[in-house]
């Protein structure tokens, strides 16, 4: 993996487990993120992909294990005002891009992007639309910045979802299925923003469908399955030599041979 | 004896003055119902636990006994206990106490039928869940509910009425000034009708556009 | 809180209560009658009778309640009319209500109207028979619930006759007060008693949709 030596890797999970009454979701899950380095998360629906991101992000609390962000913990026993202060300082500092944008509707694009860096980081209004701007023309859309956004294409909205969380500047981005739920014409457009992102070095945490996209960008392949993760391993290796059978059952459906 | 709405002419002001007063009551009693339903929306949804149970039960006195006898016991109970405010505060109060029960109502279902995922998409942005409310959900949930809400301020409008019984000086007030000097209370009733009914439309007119503006922004 | 207090002053509620559940019962018989023919008027091929079912939940919806019943019992002498306050309560509650329960008809034949009049009408069924034996069957089911609404609104509404000096509870519970300078205990009994009403009202609303839900 990408790290240098010495250096904490940019996500730590250890032994996570999490269950829904009596559905256990996470069954002990352990992965190593480093630095600059790219995971698609991949397995069929209900394996526990998105509980895991979500956990990540506290979104879901553990039932056990741990998580750390850059050496930190994520989920601490804490509760009442310490809860929320910690979980707001983490999440200031992981991005999150959800299946269904969940853009703000009732913010034009611009105010969608400085809407939290105004709020949680303190810029004013000036410099918070400066910022946005900046992004925008990252995710390639600046002429769109005015509108609302229902106004714009399923691609298009997924973009400034990306763009509004790189605007607090995070140290890693989560993806949970984010071309899910585009028309086929529109995941290339969102994929290259993504690649992009890669190729800037940031950390990237993607579960996806998208196979194409796995084995060109990512730098490891995990295979989830019933909650755990099955399989973890380079592309080259994965697609060609996977050894669990669950990992080469899951790769003849999907590829189609 | 027959009908005369000349003798209104005579009370043009007094009812003026009168349609003015049932105005700003309204208003007035508008913006605490909005503010107060708000808090109580928020004091449910995600107050502690010991203070949901009272909330509720007040909530529920306020939305299943009359306004009538509310004001009656504001009025009269707040001197038992003492307290001397303004009968106009008094009417104040009352209305906006017994509307902001029902748009808290409103405003809860409002929240609650807005997806998860914009809840988490503010959080996950490093927003409190006191900044997620007030930028992201709450802006929608107001906007979503409009309709009903204004419904809310119309019906305000017309029960503010039930104030002159506390001896508040508004439009129904006015027109009794009015018959216990000229006897004529059918006439005077019909004018203060009338002035009601183009307030409403007034009101109307501007809660049409408030809804037309937060359709724009869906 | 004063037992001995609350001990004397329920028989007087309970009277009073009493009238409270008369008056509203009287107005919601003659606010449903007119209602109905408000309702009609209004999906009436008749300009005219649109016009004038328009006209009559306009300006009883536009103007407050309380004046509605002012002007029958104080202005009623003028043109002719004189009513007791009693009779003046149930007129004035009663047209008030109507105009209110006239929209919640009409919304509902409206509702099932689409569609199944045009079906209707195509199995040679004429215009009236339609009506009453396909549409009014299913949309009285779709009126009860808002029905049931504009009921219990009559009923804290009713309150309002005690302003034209009705015994019933609010006017009882208003003159408790000025006598016994009590008004929490009064109050309490008060509201304790419309909410009875209410919530047995509320039950009886419940199980007329139950009974009526298809299937």
């Amino acid at each position: 993996m990408s790290d240098a030596p010495g250096r904490t890797p940019m996500i730590e999970v250890r032994g996570a487990r999490k269950a829904f009454g009596a559905a256990e979701v996470l069954r002990g899950i352990d992965l190593t993120v480093g630095r600059g380095e790219i995971v698609a998360i991949i397995g069929p629906s209900g394996s526990g992909k998105s509980t895991l991101l979500r956990a990540i992000n506290h979104l879901e609390t553990l039932d056990a294990g741990e998580i750390r962000l850059d050496g930190r913990r994520v989920n601490l026993p804490l509760r009442g005002r310490a809860f929320e202060r910690h979980v707001n300082a983490l999440r200031r500092q992981i991005g999150m891009v959800f299946q269904q944008f969940n853009l703000f509707p009732h913010l034009s694009v611009l105010d969608n992007l400085a809407l939290a860096p105004m709020r949680a980081r303190g810029l004013d209004r000036q410099e918070a639309r400066a910022l946005a701007t900046t992004y925008l023309e990252r995710v390639h859309i600046p002429e769109q910045a005015q509108k609302y956004p229902a106004q714009l294409s399923g691609g298009q909205q997924q973009r400034v979802a990306i763009a509004r969380a790189l605007c607090m500047r995070p140290k890693i981005m989560l993806f949970d299925e984010p071309t899910s739920a585009l028309d086929p014409e529109m995941i290339k457009e969102v994929l290259d923003v993504m690649v992009e992102l890669a190729e800037d070095g940031m950390t990237m945490i993607v579960v996806t469908h998208e196979m194409g996209f796995a084995r060109e960008v990512a730098d490891t392949i995990a295979f989830m399955d019933h909650g755990r993760i099955v399989e973890a391993l380079p592309p080259a290796q994965f697609f060609t030599a996977a050894r669990t059978e669950r990992a080469q059952l899951f790769l003849s459906r999907i590829l189609g041979h | 004896m027959g009908l005369d709405f000349t003798v209104l002419a005579d009370y043009r002001g007094v009812l003026a003055l009168g349609a003015w007063w049932t105005a700003v009551l309204t208003l007035a009693a508008a913006a605490l119902s909005l503010g107060a339903g708000i808090l109580v929306a928020l004091a449910l949804l995600h107050g502690p636990r010991w203070l949901a149970l009272p909330v509720r039960g007040l909530a529920g006195l306020f939305m299943g006994t009359p306004l009538l006898l509310q004001l009656f016991l504001i009025y009269f109970g707040l001197a038992q206990l003492g307290i001397d405010i303004p009968v106009l505060a008094a009417g104040i109060l009352g209305l906006g106490l017994h509307f902001a029960a029902y748009n808290a109502e409103v405003i809860r279902a409002g929240i609650g039928a807005l997806e998860a995922g914009q809840a988490e998409a503010a959080r996950s942005l490093g927003l409190s869940r006191m900044q997620a409310m007030r930028h992201v959900i709450l802006p929608q949930a107001l906007r979503d509910t409009a309709p009903p809400l204004g419904g809310n301020m119309i019906a305000l409008l017309k029960e503010s009425s039930l104030v002159s019984v506390i001896g508040i000086t508004e439009l129904v007030h006015a027109a009794q000034r009015g018959i216990s000097e000229t006897y004529r209370p059918f006439e005077f009733y019909i004018a203060a009708a009338a002035v009601y009914y183009v307030l409403n439309l007034l009101m109307e007119a501007a809660l049409g556009r408030i809804e037309r503006r937060a359709e724009a922004s869906r | 809180m004063d037992i001995g207090l609350i001990a004397r002053l329920l028989p007087h509620f309970l009277q009073a209560a009493g009238l409270t559940i008369l008056i509203s019962t009287l107005a919601l018989a003659l606010g449903l009658a007119v209602a109905a023919g408000i309702a009609a008027a209004r999906l009436s091929p008749s300009r005219v009778l649109r016009g004038f079912g328009a006209a009559y939940v306009s300006l009883i919806r536009g103007t407050p309640c309380l004046i509605q019943l002012f002007l029958i019992y104080f202005g009623g002498p003028q043109v002719g009319i004189t009513p007791g306050p009693f009779a003046a309560g149930v007129i004035g509650l009663g047209l008030n209500i109507a105009a209110y329960m006239a929209e919640a008809i009409r919304g509902a034949i409206l509702a099932v109207d689409r569609g199944q009049s045009e079906a209707a009408r195509s199995l040679g069924f004429s215009r009236g028979q339609a009506m009453r034996r396909v549409i009014l069957p299913q949309a009285a089911r779709l009126m009860i619930r808002p029905l049931g609404v504009n009921a219990i609104a009559l009923v804290k509404g009713s309150s309002l006759v005690a302003t034209i000096s009705v015994v019933e509870l609010t006017y009882t519970a208003q003159r408790l007060i000025g006598s016994t300078y009590r008004p929490f205990e009064v109050f309490g009994i008060a509201a304790l008693l419309y909410l009875v009403i209410i919530h047995t009202l509320r039950r009886g609303i419940d199980r007329l949709d139950r009974a009526y839900a298809p299937g």
